[in-house]
Order: C-alpha cells, then sequence, then structure tokens
C-alpha cells in the first residue's frame, strides 16, 4: 500500500539534481523552500531534510515570520514523522524545529521545570497520542455508563494537559485526533455495544473536538484524512506491532503537511484568494469560440454538471471570506457574458472582488491583482485547467500557490480541500464580510479615480473609527491581525491567544483596536496599536503599530496617533518612544514615526533598528477628516 | 531479475535511506556493518522495499533474517511470485 501523496504539487523531473545542486549561503533557504513545494515521497523529504540541517545552522536572516519551536508529546515512536513537519515549513518559508521527550516522557516532562522540554521553550505543543494508549482499560463488555465515564475521564485527562502546556509555555496547542485503528467487534450497529474499541475511538474523537473547542486547542483531524485516504494509506498493523508507529512512514510528508498547516495558519498565513482562469476552469470549452450555449455547464453533461460542482466549490470557500478573483486570457465583453447571461452559472459577478479579463500574461495580471486586493502574492491560490499557464505563473511568481489539477474537473474540490490551502483555526466576523469589504473597496478606488482633490476625496468617504481597548470579542481578530501584517508593521512582533489575554487583563497597557467605517460600508478592524510602559518610566514605548494595507492613504495614521495620545494621557504617560524595526517586507513605514512629528533619538545601530520620540507635553492633535468614536459598551 | 540488478536496486534504497552513497552491500552483511542501519531506518528500507518491488512482507518474515543475503533472497523470492 503506498501512502497518500502531495497529488496537488508538481513534480519536476529535475528534483534530484537540484537537491545536488542546494549550496550554503544566501540561496540556500529558498532553494530549499522551492525543493519542498514539490510532490516528494517520504525519502525525498528525509533527503531534504538532512540537506536542509547540513546547509543551515540557523534561521535566514530577515525572515519574516518568527521560527516555529513546536514539541510533539507522543506515546508511541514519532520519530519517523518529524521531517514532514519541518519540510511542510519550508513549503511555507517557515523554519520548524521540532523536540520530542524522551520515549514514555510525555507527563511528567509537562510537570517539570527542569525537564528537557521546558528547555526548548516551545512555541506549539502536539499532543499526538496514538489510540492504544488513549484508549487502554477500555473493554467490551462493561456496561454502557462506564465506557461512558471511561472516556469523559480521558477527555477530562487531555484537558488537564493542554492547560499545563498553555500555562508553561503559553502556546498554540494542537491535538490530535485518534486514527481508528481498531475493528469493528460485530458490524454496522457497533455503537450498541458498550467499550466496543472501535465505537470508542469515534465518541472520544468527538468528545475532543467539543473539549478543544471550549479550550481554544486546535484539532489535527487525523480520523478524517484517514476517512478519505483510506485506513490503509495512513496506518499498517505490520508497522504498530513492529515498530510502534501508528501513523505509516509513508504518510509523514502529508502528515507533516496538515501539521504545518496548522501552524501556518496560527501565523495567519494561510492563502486568503482563490484567482480561478475562465474557459475549461469554470466552464467547459471557450466563451470566445463555442458562445454563450456551446459551452459546457449545467445539467445535461457529466462535464456541465462537474464545473458547477467546482463553481459552488469555490462560492462556498468565498462565503468563508476567501476572496474570488478571475484571470483569463479573453476579451472582457465574452468573459463577462456567462456571468450576466447563463442561467447555470453558481458564481455571480458580485461574488468576483476582483475581474481581469485581457490578453496581458497571467503573471503580470496575477501581479495586478493582488496590488488591487491590496494582498500579498503569497496569500493568492491560482486555479487554471491549462499546465503550460500553471508552469508559467509557478516561474515568475513562486509565491503564488498554483495546484496541479487532475485532467477530470470532478476531482477539483477534492484537490483543493486536500492542499488545505485555505486552512483557519477559527473563523471571525471580518472573515465572513471580507468579501463584501473587497468589493467596497475596489468602488473607493474608482471613486477616488473620479475625485479631483484628496481632501475632497477623503471628505467625501465619510471616515469614522470606532476604537476600542483589546477586548475577548475582538482577541481572535486581533491575534490574526498581528500574526499575518507584514507591510505596515513597525515592529513585527507576533504574538499567541494567551498573549492578547494576558493584554486585555492589564490595565497598565496602552491597547488599541481600531474600526474603520465609510461611506461604502465596514473595513473591520484595521489598526491594532500596543504600548507598554518603559519600567521605571513614564514613557510609553509602543512595541507593536500596525494597520491594514486596504486603508492606507486615508491619514489613518493620524488619527489613530491622536487615539493613542489621549490613551497615553489617561496613564499618565510623558513621552511615547516609537520603534521601528526593518524586515524584508515593511520598507513602507521607515520613516512612518518622522512623518508623524516624532524626533530620532540617537541609538546604537542594531540591526537597523531606530527609535523615535514624542513629547507628549504640549502637543495637540494632528488634522484628520475621520471621526472618532469609542465603542459603545 | 539478475542478482545485479537486485542487488543494484537495494543498494538505491539503503544509500537513499541512510543517506550514504558510499554503501555497497554484499550478502553476508548485517546491520552491525552498515553504519545508521538502526531500527528505525530499518523499517524506511522495509517500507521502500514493498514499494519498489511491489511486495508485501508479513511480520514474522522480517524477524527471521539474518543478513543482506537472506533479505535479498527473499525480496526476490516474493518479487517472483508477484509476476
Amino acid at each position: 500500500m503506498h501512502g497518500p501523496e502531495l497529488h496537488w504539487l508538481p513534480r519536476p523531473s529535475t528534483w534530484s539534481q537540484d537537491l545536488a545542486l542546494a549550496e550554503p549561503g544566501p540561496t540556500a533557504w529558498p532553494m530549499l523552500c522551492a525543493l519542498a513545494r514539490a510532490r516528494i515521497d517520504a525519502l525525498e523529504t528525509r533527503s531534504l531534510d538532512r540537506k536542509r540541517q547540513r546547509l543551515m545552522m540557523d534561521p535566514p536572516e530577515n525572515m519574516v515570520a518568527a521560527s516555529i519551536r513546536l514539541a510533539v508529546l507522543a506515546s508511541s515512536t514519532v520519530d519517523h514523522l518529524l521531517p514532514g513537519i519541518r519540510v511542510a515549513g519550508m513549503r511555507r518559508d517557515l523554519w520548524i524545529e521540532t523536540f520530542t521527550p524522551d520515549y514514555g516522557q510525555h507527563t511528567q516532562a509537562l510537570m517539570d521545570p527542569a525537564s528537557p522540554l521546558f528547555a526548548f521553550r516551545p512555541t506549539a505543543v502536539l499532543f499526538a497520542f496514538d489510540s492504544h494508549h488513549l484508549l487502554a482499560g477500555i473493554e467490551p463488555g462493561g456496561d454502557a455508563a462506564e465506557t461512558e465515564a471511561r472516556i469523559t475521564r480521558i477527555g477530562e485527562n487531555l484537558t488537564t494537559q493542554w492547560a499545563r502546556a498553555r500555562q508553561a509555555f503559553r502556546c498554540q496547542v494542537i491535538q490530535q485526533t485518534l486514527l481508528p485503528v481498531f475493528d469493528p467487534l460485530f458490524g454496522s450497529n457497533e455503537h450498541r455495544l458498550p467499550g466496543s474499541p472501535y465505537w470508542a475511538v469515534q465518541q472520544l474523537n468527538a468528545t475532543l473536538r467539543k473539549l478543544a473547542d471550549a479550550e481554544a486547542v486546535d484539532i489535527l483531524a487525523l480520523d478524517a484524512v484517514a476517512a478519505t485516504d483510506g485506513l490503509a494509506a495512513w496506518h499498517d498493523p505490520a508497522l504498530w506491532h513492529r515498530a510502534k508507529q501508528e501513523v505509516h512512514p509513508s504518510a509523514a510528508p502529508c502528515y507533516g503537511d496538515r501539521v504545518a498547516r496548522l501552524l501556518a495558519a496560527g501565523l495567519g498565513r494561510s492563502s486568503k484568494a482563490l484567482v480561478l482562469d475562465l474557459d475549461n476552469t469554470l466552464w467547459g470549452g471557450v466563451i470566445g469560440d463555442d458562445g454563450l450555449e456551446g459551452i459546457k455547464l449545467g445539467q445535461g453533461s457529466a462535464l456541465g454538471e462537474a464545473f458547477v460542482a467546482f463553481q459552488r466549490y469555490a462560492r462556498d470557500l468565498s462565503l468563508r471570506g476567501i476572496i474570488l478573483a478571475i484571470c483569463s486570457k479573453n476579451d472582457l465583453a465574452n468573459a463577462v457574458e456567462p456571468f450576466d447571461k447563463h442561467p447555470e452559472m453558481v458564481l455571480k459577478r458580485s461574488d468576483i472582488a476582483c475581474f481581469t479579463a485581457n490578453w496581458t500574461d497571467k503573471a503580470a495580471n496575477i501581479r495586478d491583482i493582488a496590488t488591487q486586493l491590496n494582498i500579498g502574492l503569497d496569500s493568492l491560490v491560482f486555479a487554471d485547467d491549462n499546465p503550460a499557464e500553471r508552469a508559467i505563473v509557478r516561474r515568475e511568481l513562486p509565491m503564488v500557490a498554483v495546484p496541479e489539477l487532475p485532467a477530470d474537473p470532478t476531482l477539483w474540490p477534492a484537490t483543493l480541500a486536500a492542499a488545505g490551502y485555505f486552512e483557519s483555526l477559527r473563523l471571525t466576523k471580518e472573515d465572513l464580510e471580507r468579501s463584501e469589504q473587497y468589493q467596497a473597496n475596489l468602488q473607493r478606488s474608482s471613486l477616488m479615480a473620479s475625485a479631483t482633490d484628496l481632501e475632497g476625496y477623503l471628505r467625501s468617504l465619510e471616515m469614522r473609527a470606532i476604537w476600542s481597548r483589546f477586548d475577548r470579542v475582538g482577541q481572535a481578530r486581533i491575534v490574526q491581525l498581528i500574526n499575518k501584517t507584514n507591510q505596515f508593521n513597525l515592529t513585527t512582533r507576533r504574538v499567541t491567544d494567551e498573549d492578547v489575554a494576558a493584554l486585555i487583563e492589564d490595565e497598565r497597557a496602552l491597547t488599541l483596536q481600531i474600526r474603520l467605517i465609510d461611506a461604502f460600508g465596514d473595513n473591520g478592524i484595521i489598526a491594532i496599536v500596543i504600548g507598554l510602559f518603559q519600567s521605571g518610566t513614564r514613557d510609553i514605548r509602543i512595541d507593536t503599530w500596525l494597520m491594514s494595507c486596504r486603508v492606507l492613504g486615508r491619514r489613518m495614521e493620524e488619527t489613530t496617533l491622536n487615539l493613542i495620545v489621549r490613551q497615553a494621557r489617561a496613564l499618565g504617560c510623558e513621552r511615547l518612544i516609537g520603534v521601528y524595526r526593518p524586515t524584508a517586507k515593511n520598507a513602507m513605514v521607515r520613516d512612518h514615526y518622522p512623518r508623524l512629528g516624532f524626533s530620532p533619538i540617537a541609538t546604537p545601530e542594531r540591526d537597523g533598528v531606530a527609535e523615535y520620540v514624542l513629547v507628549l507635553d504640549g502637543w495637540t492633535e494632528l488634522p484628520t477628516t475621520i471621526v472618532s468614536d469609542a465603542t459603545p459598551q | 531479475m539478475t542478482d545485479a540488478e537486485l542487488y543494484a536496486g537495494l543498494n538505491e534504497i539503503f544509500r537513499q535511506v541512510l543517506d550514504d552513497d558510499t554503501i555497497a552491500l554484499k550478502p553476508e552483511m548485517t546491520a552491525e556493518d552498515v553504519e545508521g542501519w538502526d531500527s528505525m531506518n530499518h523499517i524506511f528500507i522495509v517500507v521502500e522495499i514493498e514499494k519498489r518491488f511491489g511486495i508485501k512482507f508479513q511480520a514474522a518474515e522480517m524477524e527471521e533474517l539474518k543478513n543482506v543475503g537472506e533479505l535479498a533472497a527473499l525480496v526476490r523470492e516474493k518479487a517472483g511470485a508477484v509476476r
């Protein structure tokens, strides 16, 4: 039985030669990351992991994302899975270090501050206990109440361990669901048999999901992937008996990818937009040649139904906050015709945030789409039936995810789902409204094009900034924004859910979340500030200041500073200290503080970090067209 | 499948799993003679042999193997039966 494959990734014929060519130096990391974005098996994954260890001791300099230290707590063998996790990190430009406590030491390690686990200081902990271990003691033949009580106890025990991990490390906690490795005893009505191991796995998995929800623990759904791929692809009883490997070594690349997705999602680095080709991608045939009646879409043919199903999948993604865009080589008039006139079209023009149909090359168009939507190229997924177009986009824009689509469109929803581009830990209100926000944004742009003066344009937007300190309601969105904003981000500091929870409680901390509403709609939370007193002074150091690039050029910076100063004064602060820490992506805010009237402080050059000061005594608020209100409590 | 082909196939698997291009398997060799051939790598080797030769070992068969020669003989026997 072959393991599950990374079938959505391309397979370059020169992979092995390219691996041999990778050399130490500044090109090592991008080369290794590119090698990780290929359909490689478990052995190749191990080779790539070893190559990385040989070429690089430390994370590359100027890395945008913080490196991740993942502790895997397991009750059986998992060493064979770790290279897959590290390589899946490279696939996402993430540097992942892994650690597993000595065999059988997972529980003690969590309780002993002197253990190597504590020395490792994990930023994420994965509980990867096997089914045999967790369900030990559950025997068929007991009564139903007893089985239920045991399952409850197992759940409580895990909850305690999650809490320990969180308290010790303030980190992301991930719980793996149980692989259904036990065979049924009777058959279809196994649920009537108390203590059936087969049924207990399912009960415990349901319990884990409920508990994880309540505890904000993220689930790694191994039971779901086994249901999709077949258990035999993920588990071989022979290897369990021989080596206590519950997950098959051949499944290591897919296992690792699933783990890395959760880690990336925790940093807000999942894809945000799906860019779609039209001809032979959203319908069968070529609209320019076949015409409205000739294209295959909808009832009457299996192919036509398959395209409807794919459109529905894309539409469903947009309902979950994924932005949709079109990138097609077509005359615009032809391209929009099915959207306007074909009765079987599931996608409407109003579902599309950015519609590009012309004869320019697709890489240039995709770059343009990213600019218009104001999101990074690394947030885009590009779906095109044409292998040549896919290859060109991959070559020109390696940061864009371009899935290998099988020839049969019937398989495309499953392909996108397996690739996990849109892995998301929790859904915020902003996610659900995002598509509308982008639509409104495009309308704003056209208003800007028609307005003759900037002042007049800004006034016509009728902007209102609704602000408040950090609170529980905004917590998920605050964490998400802090961890995924790269460009307008002065310090690019990342935080955990727990860090923000601590700030909510801290009355001496200056915290600010600002929502922007304008004539076209609600932009959601678009600015986040964290300021902390430098100990023993009346100076507040602005630890974090970031804004959504969507609202650039609206004088939102000035409004935000006004709000910072108000809160700082209320806290008894006399001077604000602004910090700029350069990264590969935030050059746009290099002069942010001087522009707002801060003066440079002569500090030693340390990684280009610059500090600025603003004295609050006598300072007057900056002019702005934005009205600010506190959130109604 | 000639002996040379069989050993070439096994060599390639061992070299890839153990990340060592100097490995040259001989029938009398045991895990002691090959650096890195530990229990975890052994599993990878077995899984890879199963995959490339299209065979499946039984749990008991693996425990009785004493050296490379016996492993090769078992692979030959099973691969022959498949074809």
